[in-house]
């Protein structure tokens, strides 16, 4: 495999793509099964997810008993590898230390990015999500539309494997049939909720997760994928042979052995690794795009962590997909004669318009799921059911005091227990002895809970920029976050968690805590893990970074395909959407250097 | 066996050997900037002070407690805190005595850990452990892990429920509360403690079949994925 250092690097590739997650994965498979030779630089180390995943490991058999620590934020067998909150020696800054503008950045640090823990929850955006300002007057339209898409979502899909239902349900797409793999089957309190939340008028469906409910048709599907192309299909073929089935145990965060579920690493670098057409050089910092004397980009200038040095790669074209936050970074921190306000910047909005999702949660103890007969749910290793945002008529008739919508995504299982305790002591009265072990067992897999997934509207307070003085510890100056919700995301917390309160009572539960509103309800900026934005796409180069395919207005071999160029972002989680954005990237990325245009 | 094995008993001479590997790694990471102080001179002076296990350890492992850092109950802690874990979870029908499932290692483990939770908890449980102690001695001239059955029920009522304690027992319960916590963490994180709360799984399975028709019915639901 050739996952190389930096001194046995080529001359010169075709193209550079700077990291290895969800976009850099897709736009790795992409190239190099076209043909293109390239170079991709990892900041993290090598990671192997067959080698190196916690699968089977019990609580009683990690320190802490697995629970989070600094060192590992979600848990000791957390498939993140030298990331979290914090990274050590790479620090962020805030403009502002008002709670309510506060924004939180998780990074990881190896190849696959947060891919190997993401939560694989997998929706397309509907038609509505291109184009939000044509439809309410805020935000902005995308300069593509669902059905310049949808072709990219469906490729996308039958590549990494996604489960899930079509549900005909307004701006929530259906797949095209045959696409999505089988849904699992409800859990007890999942089946439990979507009967009762009926009541608060809120349905619950099957969810669309990035799992192989069952092994793909890898005699079929590679040919849909790359038609007329032999080679191609014979190495996608063969990369989905080498992937099982999951076997109903294992929870996806820690990452999956038998490459059941989508992490870059098991399912984007394989097959690109097979054309023989890609380097990866881990450890390899990107700290500025490098530009020729006719402003085109020519390579990249990164710090090899191994030695602490700087390196440089040319080639004729370089794909950013470093995760937005640090692609506008290294955007910033490009500056030269040609670009002193940092590359790609003439519109002057790199940075601006970064958005999170909004995020709110309640948690309640329902009694008729207590005392359950004992049985086996561990499942998918994620969420089987969730709520698409309900609202849509509501909305437009004017009945909701917030624009955009949010999607319920609902926990509540019968999952490994360990780490913290299954019983407080309020909730049985100091019980201790053979009673709190009957304590225990009643209340175990009694809990739900319901966190809001939300639309948030760009705005003017929500951007990055280089703070003026902080530095990492290679010298590399560092963003800045401002931070500011408006009303529509505050009001869109507080009817979530009401909506919740609701559908605890209707469950016949009592809620666990206090019903909270507004920014106290609201998650910090940037907790959801959702940040997209900062070098927006659009129809004109005044007025945005990117061209309809990424391509950055001011430098045309420069393209940006990680969430940077979202122009809004729907309650849709970004990931699959990423993909599809890589996919359509790359390919027109191919047609033009064809032709010669770049 | 040799001297320098003999003369740190609780601590196996291989443990102390990775913690002076893992030291020696980080001070060797290129650009390292968060390496602590005090950690540093500890190890000038040739303690091997606790440290994190890192923001890359092993996983793929199985791991005891004392493994990443040194284990710090005294004996006497070690009694105090066995005999009040099987009292919270003694062997009974559902299985068996915390004791026995190495819970008291890993209470052990949880206060002894260098991160701030954890040492945030040690200011509660280890004073605590001398609370019940001195509590047994004041009420009945024993340690508390001599008590009878009894007699550690005497304390333990007074001290179980936060809400209800005594002005007097506020500490012993804060404590309790606390430990309780940590204790039953640890019982529930063995496949022995899985049994008694009744989960099933971490087994790999051909299909997934979802909640039995017993349970369904009991909730008054169908499937609803076919
Ligand atoms: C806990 C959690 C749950 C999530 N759940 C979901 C979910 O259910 N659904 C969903 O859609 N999304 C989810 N996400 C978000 C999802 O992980 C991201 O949207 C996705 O990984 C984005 O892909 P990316 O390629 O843009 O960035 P990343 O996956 O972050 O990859 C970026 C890569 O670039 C590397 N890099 C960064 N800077 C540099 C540099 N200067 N030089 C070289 N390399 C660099 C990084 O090390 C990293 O490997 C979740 C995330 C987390 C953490
Ligand atoms: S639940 Fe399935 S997909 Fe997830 S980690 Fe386990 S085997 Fe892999």
């Amino acid at each position: 495999m050739p996952i190389i250092e930096s001194k046995q690097a080529a001359q010169e590739y075709d193209v550079i793509i700077v990291g290895s997650g969800a976009g850099g994965g897709q736009t790795a498979y992409t190239l190099t099964l076209a043909g293109l030779k390239c170079a991709m630089l990892e900041a993290g180390r090598d990671y192997s997810p067959e080698m190196e995943t916690a699968m089977f490991q019990a609580p009683n058999q990690a320190p802490l008993m697995g629970v989070s620590t600094p060192d590992k934020p979600f848990g000791f067998w957390d498939a993140t590898v030298d990331g979290g909150w914090e990274v050590p020696g790479e620090p962020y800054t805030q403009a502002s230390d008002d709670p309510g503008s506060k924004f939180t950045w998780w990074r990881a640090r190896m190849l696959g990015g947060r891919t190997n823990h993401w939560g694989r929850i997998s929706l397309r955006n509907g038609p509505y999500d291109f184009k939000p300002y044509s439809r309410d007057g805020l935000g902005f339209d995308w300069p593509i539309s669902y059905e310049e898409l949808e072709p990219y979502y469906t490729k996308a899909e039958m590549l990494v494997g996604v489960f899930g239902t079509n549900e005909g349900m307004e701006n929530t797409p259906n797949s095209p049939p045959g696409v999505l793999l089988p849904p699992p089957k409800g859990r007890a309190a999942e089946l439990y909720a979507q009967k009762h939340a009926k009541k608060a008028g809120v349905p619950i469906v099957s969810i669309h997760r990035a799992v192989l409910t069952k092994t793909l048709d890898a005699d079929t599907i590679p040919a849909k994928l790359h038609p007329g192309d032999k080679k191609a299909q014979k190495i996608v073929g063969d990369a989905m042979r080498a992937r099982a089935a999951c076997f109903w145990a294992t929870p996806c965060g820690r990452g999956c052995s038998i490459r059941a579920n989508y992490q870059s690493t098991t399912v984007h670098l394989p097959p690109a690794l097979a054309t023989g057409n890609l380097d990866i050089i881990p450890n390899a910092h990107a700290r500025e795009v490098l530009i020729d004397g006719k402003g085109k980009a020519s390579g990249v200038l990164f710090i090899d962590k191994t030695t602490g040095k700087e390196a440089r790669v040319k080639a004729r074209a370089v794909v950013l997909a470093a995760s937005s936050g640090e692609t506008v970074r290294i955007l910033l921190n490009s500056k030269s004669a040609q670009f002193p306000d940092g590359l790609a910047n003439s519109s002057g909005l790199v940075g601006r318009y970064i958005m999170d999702t909004v995020g709110a949660s309640l948690g309640g103890q329902i009694p008729a799921l207590e005392n359950l007969p004992p049985h086996n749910e561990d499942g998918a290793g994620g969420s089987h059911f969730y709520s698409p945002w309900w609202l849509y008529k509501e909305q437009l008739a004017g009945k909701l005091d917030f624009a955009r919508g949010y999607h319920i995504e609902l926990g509540g299982s019968r999952r490994m227990p360990g780490g913290r305790s299954p019983v407080s002591a309020d909730s049985s009265e100091g019980a201790y002895g053979t009673r709190l072990k009957e304590e225990a067992r009643r209340y175990y897999g009694s809990h739900v809970g319901f966190s809001c997934r939300g639309e948030m509207i760009p705005n003017e307070n929500s951007f990055a920029e280089l703070d003026p003085d902080v530095k990492d510890k290679w010298g590399i100056p560092v963003l800045r976050w401002h931070w500011k919700w408006s009303d529509h995301e505050l009001n869109m917390a507080t009817h979530a968690t009401k909506t919740f309160a609701a559908i605890i009572e209707a469950m016949g539960g009592t809620v666990r805590g206090t019903v909270k509103t507004g920014k106290d309800a609201i998650d910090f900026g940037g907790s959801i893990i959702h940040e997209v934005g900062g070098a927006l796409m659009g129809a004109d180069p005044k007025k945005s970074v990117c061209n309809a395919w990424n391509q950055t207005w001011d430098v045309n071999n420069l393209i940006l395909s990680d969430g940077t160029a979202f122009p809004s972002n729907a309650d849709k989680n970004p990931t699959l959407t990423i993909m599809a954005l890589a996919w359509r990237n790359a390919e027109h990325l191919i047609e033009e250097m064809k032709k010669g245009n770049v | 066996m040799n001297a320098s094995e003999d003369s740190s008993p609780r601590i196996p001479r291989r443990t102390v050997l990775k913690w002076f590997a893992a030291t020696t790694a980080a001070l060797n990471t290129p650009g390292f900037s968060n390496f602590p102080a005090d950690a540093a001179a500890a190890e000038a002076s040739g303690v091997a002070a606790a440290t994190g296990y890192g923001t890359d350890p092993k996983v793929n492992q199985i791991y005891n407690p004392g493994d990443f850092w040194p284990l710090t109950f005294t004996p006497e802690q070690k009694k105090t805190a066995t005999a009040l874990a099987d009292v919270i979870l003694p062997a009974d029908d559902f299985g068996p005595a915390a004791s026995s499932l190495r819970v008291p290692d890993f209470i052990d483990e949880w206060v002894s850990a260098p991160y701030g939770s954890q040492q945030n908890d040690a200011k509660v449980v280890i004073p605590g452990l001398k609370w019940i102690e001195d509590e047994a001695q004041k009420r009945f001239s024993k340690g508390f892990a001599d008590l009878t059955p009894e007699e550690q029920t005497a304390i333990c009522d007074d001290i179980c429920w936060p809400r209800n304690a005594k002005p007097e027992f506020k500490e012993g319960a804060r404590f309790f509360d606390k430990f309780r916590q940590i204790a039953a963490g640890a019982y529930y994180s063995t496949p022995e403690g899985w049994k008694a709360i009744g989960y099933v799984g971490n087994l790999p399975l051909v299909q997934f079949d979802g909640p039995p028709q017993e349970v369904l019915d009991r909730l008054g639901v169908t499937q609803t994925v076919a």
